[in-house]
């Protein structure tokens, strides 16, 4: 009895701190509305944050790796700012979701940036195709 | 043709694990050989019949018949036989039907392997694994059948998901894990099984404790070739992301390694039966529930698992399981009753629940952190997701933990023990522990939770090889045999034991490699000219050329680099992006593979982030992971210290009964009964 006693005093314990320890790791999943309905209180905490790359927002530096945008669902923007080259099919009206949290600047800093994969097949427009699209690259080095 | 054999396949087996449940029960119940015969002829068919269903969906697989839902779902023209045949696997009714399939081959061979053996429980074991077998093809049969008909015909299918036929893994993590947590419905049969009976020693343990073995060798397979895939596939760098469904893959192998490690101390001391037996069914409880996590698409969102009609049918079926469970622990408590008490902390057995505590709290943990999402979002309606850190501040603590607890173990004794003979066990391997931590300071390592896992390792490697080397010294001495000869004498003498021994080893292994790679990864970002070069670690990575190649399935655009080391070219490797061909078309995302050049001290990881169009440029990313591929090579060393636990001790047999046992430690082994005399026994008890 002693020993369930003990064990159920043991497990509390872990529930426990697991509980504090899980708070402070709650990652919300928001849209840039939910971040500007959010305010003040939205600094520092970790987001998940999806949208679209608002087109003529990318700011790409290569020489200092920094890579500005402005991620939107058709109303409220944010601006996000990441390091590192952005990947391959990042660009403009594509839908990202970044990891990250706001600062006091109102910066949304990406510590993980995703395009977003359509879960729905769609069809590349003509020109879309990869082939051409990389054309260049399929003429140089011949087929 | 093929729709209507596999459905028909399917339904014959439902039908024979049916029959087969219920002969088991009645078998058991009355106590009849005729039942039981029957039951296992009908668990035989049942193998056959799901059998012949995968056959099937494998030919329609290969032939592109289309008219069949689930080749219009995953088969496409352009893809490869290869991943054709894997594509088995790749969505929800073909791994089902896996699943199924599996089970049947358990439950076939606990039927021909226990055909004259442990008769007066084993019809109980047989029904309740049919149950299980039955309603899983009933899914098969029903809400998830993968042979539907389709029409009109389509010409051609979109392929399997293209991560899922980026690698060879996906051949081999599948199916493992699959075996894994489907098997550990059989230890849990065979509880039940014997709890049924009523009437229970100890005979059981022994095919209890290889039944749970076996699964849990092939999770343990299962979950390191799936954070390999992940590695070689998905181009991150890493290999756990404590994403669900990888939570859900650990949580049964957490609770089945407190189970392995409780069922040794109620083999020799009769006590923690309830305990052990709790952990065994929260183990199947939690293969359910992972399966219901991974399969219904609850982890997408709540509200997508309404629209998915099998989540549903697991939730009902894991409420049923869990009744099962707590009736049989309430109504059986007088079986399993302690024959004693604990004889105190500081004791073998202390250990070994104090190694089932943190393996709990272990568990705990990852359940909590990994439903939580779920419960927010049904609950307050806030979608959220537990983030990493979470899962390493919980988990690296214990971790530690079970780290220690590999070493403190094996170093007390059974039983009551005075404090000097402790301190006399541990001071050797605690003086090398601090003297390993010593060396890694003299090689740089500062921070003080790597220093600590070094430093706990090389005790733990110390007391296990100990543990190897005395009994081994002392044979060569009084026989004068070899020292390999004389390892491999008391190795066989007490297999189950020295088995574990090298699966610690393993797991020690791994856990220096996590905490390498971890600590000391490197990684370097660069856009190159061509001919253009960049340092990681000891390795300069010069770029050569960037360019298409073009294959049925897919597009792809590769990069070609010089791997070198102090000026010696060591590899050339070749990260790539991959369009794949969906329905006709390449896909417009692409998905990258890296490429990577492995040696014992760490891998050079290459990936290409980025290309010019012409070609002239590329952007590639390098990591250097130290000591990753011990990781993939400690799970080999698991494996092989599982097959020397679970190898047949066949020497035993042909000896007389309950002779001279070899090892001081293991149970008097059960005397196996000559063919047919069990089932005299049991036709006599029968009348």
């Amino acid at each position: 009895m002693i020993a369930v006693i003990a064990l159920a005093v043991c497990l509390g314990a872990i529930v426990w701190i697991a509980r504090g320890s899980m708070g402070d790791n709650l990652v919300y999943y928001w849209s840039p509305a939910d971040l500007e309905a959010q305010g003040e209180r939205a600094f520092g905490t970790p987001v998940r944050l999806g949208g679209q790359i608002e087109p003529g927002s990318i700011d790409w530096r290569p020489e200092t790796q920094d890579l500005y945008f402005v991620v939107t669902d058709g109303g409220a923007k944010v601006k996000v700012h990441s390091k590192g080259t952005p990947p391959q099919m990042f660009s403009e009206a594509q839908g990202v979701v970044v990891e990250g949290t706001i600062d006091a600047g109102g910066v949304f800093e990406s510590t993980n940036l995703m395009v977003k994969h359509g879960n729905e097949y769609r069809a590349p427009a003509p020109g879309e195709e990869p082939q051409q699209v990389y054309r260049s690259l399929v003429q140089e080095d011949g087929p | 043709m093929n729709g209507p054999i596999g459905a028909g396949a399917v339904h014959a087996a439902l039908a024979c694990a049916a029959f087969g449940a219920v002969c088991g029960f009645v078998g058991g119940r009355r106590r009849s050989m005729d039942a039981w015969r029957l039951a296992r002829g009908a668990t035989y068919a049942s193998f056959a019949a799901m059998s012949l269903a995968i056959l099937t969906m494998v030919r329609a697989l290969l032939t592109h018949d289309f008219s069949v839902w689930y080749v219009s779902r995953v088969g496409s023209l352009e893809t490869p036989p290869f991943y054709t045949v894997i594509s088995l696997w790749s969505s929800l009714e073909g791994s089902i039907l896996l699943w199924g399939w599996i089970l049947t081959v358990y439950a076939a061979a606990l039927a021909f392997v226990y055909r004259r053996r442990h008769a007066d429980y084993m019809p109980y074991t047989l029904g309740v694994l049919l149950s299980v077998s039955a309603f899983f093809t009933w899914l098969i049969a029903g809400p998830a059948d993968p042979f539907e008909p389709v029409f009109p015909v389509p010409s051609n299918g979109p392929g399997p998901n293209p991560l899922l036929q980026n690698h060879p893994l996906m051949a081999l993590h599948p199916p493992m894990l699959y075996a894994g947590y489907v098997g550990m419905a059989v230890p849990f049969a065979i509880a039940s099984g014997a709890l049924l009976r009523g009437r229970i020693g100890t005979a059981w343990l022994r095919p209890l404790r290889l039944w749970a073995l076996i699964p849990w060798t092939f999770l343990t397979v299962g979950i390191v070739a799936g954070g390999w895939w992940s590695y070689e596939v998905l181009g991150w760098g890493g290999y756990w992301a404590w994403d669900p469904v990888e939570n859900a893959s650990f949580l049964p192998w957490l609770s089945a390694t407190a189970f392995i490690h409780s069922l040794m101390v109620q083999e020799r001391r009769g006590i923690l039966k309830t305990w052990s037996l709790s952990l065994l069914m929260v183990t199947f409880l939690l293969t359910i529930l992972g399966t219901f996590m991974t399969r219904s698409g609850v982890f997408n969102s709540v509200h997508s698992f309404s629209q998915s009609s099998i989540g549903p049918i697991f939730l009902a079926f894991l409420g049923v399981a869990l009744f099962w469970c707590a009736g049989l622990l309430a109504t059986r408590s007088e079986l399993i009753a302690s024959d004693g008490a604990l004889p105190g902390p500081a004791s073998r057995e202390g250990a070994f629940l104090l190694n089932n505590v943190v393996f709990l709290a272990f568990t705990l943990t990852v359940l909590l952190g990994t439903v939580y999402p779920l419960l927010a979002e049904a609950i307050r309606g806030v979608r959220v997701s537990v983030g990493l850190p979470y899962f390493n501040r919980m988990g690296v603590p214990l971790g530690l933990a079970v780290l220690s607890l590999m070493g403190v173990g094996p170093a007390l004794p059974w039983g009551r023990s005075d404090a000097a003979r402790i301190r006399a066990q541990l001071l050797w391997p605690g003086l090398f522990g601090i003297a390993v931590a010593c060396g890694c300071v003299a090689f740089g390592v500062v921070q003080p939770l790597p220093l600590l896992t070094f430093g706990l390792a090389g005790f733990v490697t110390f007391v296990t090889l100990r543990e190897f080397w005395v009994p081994t010294r002392s044979r060569m001495s009084s026989s004068g045999a070899g020292a390999l000869e004389s390892l491999f004498h008391v190795v066989s003498r007490a297999r189950r034991r020295y088995g574990g021994y090298v699966v610690h080893l393993g797991v020690v292994a791994m856990i220096v490699a996590i905490t390498a790679s971890w600590n000391y990864k490197l990684k370097v970002e660069a856009t190159l000219d061509r001919g253009g070069s960049f340092r990681i670690g000891d390795y300069d990575v010069t770029f050569r050329d960037v360019r298409p190649v073009e294959e049925s399935h897919r597009f792809s655009v590769v990069a070609t680099l010089d791997v070198a080391r102090d000026g010696e070219p060591v590899a050339v490797l070749q990260p790539r992006s991959n369009h794949y061909k969906i329905m006709g078309q390449f896909q417009r995302e692409p998905i990258g593979t890296p490429a990577v050049h492995s040696t014992a001290a760490g891998d050079v990881y290459l990936t290409l982030l980025a290309f010019e169009k012409d070609g002239s440029q590329a952007t590639i990313q390098g990591l250097w992971q130290p000591l990753v591929p011990w990781i993939w090579w400690s799970a080999g060393l698991m494996v092989l210290g599982s097959f020397v636990a679970m190898w047949p001790e066949r020497r035993r047999r042909g000896r007389a009964r309950g002779g001279v046992d070899g090892e001081a430690h293991a149970p008097r082994a059960e005397p196996a009964p000559p063919p047919g005399q069990a089932g005299a026994a049991a036709a006599e008890a029968a009348r």
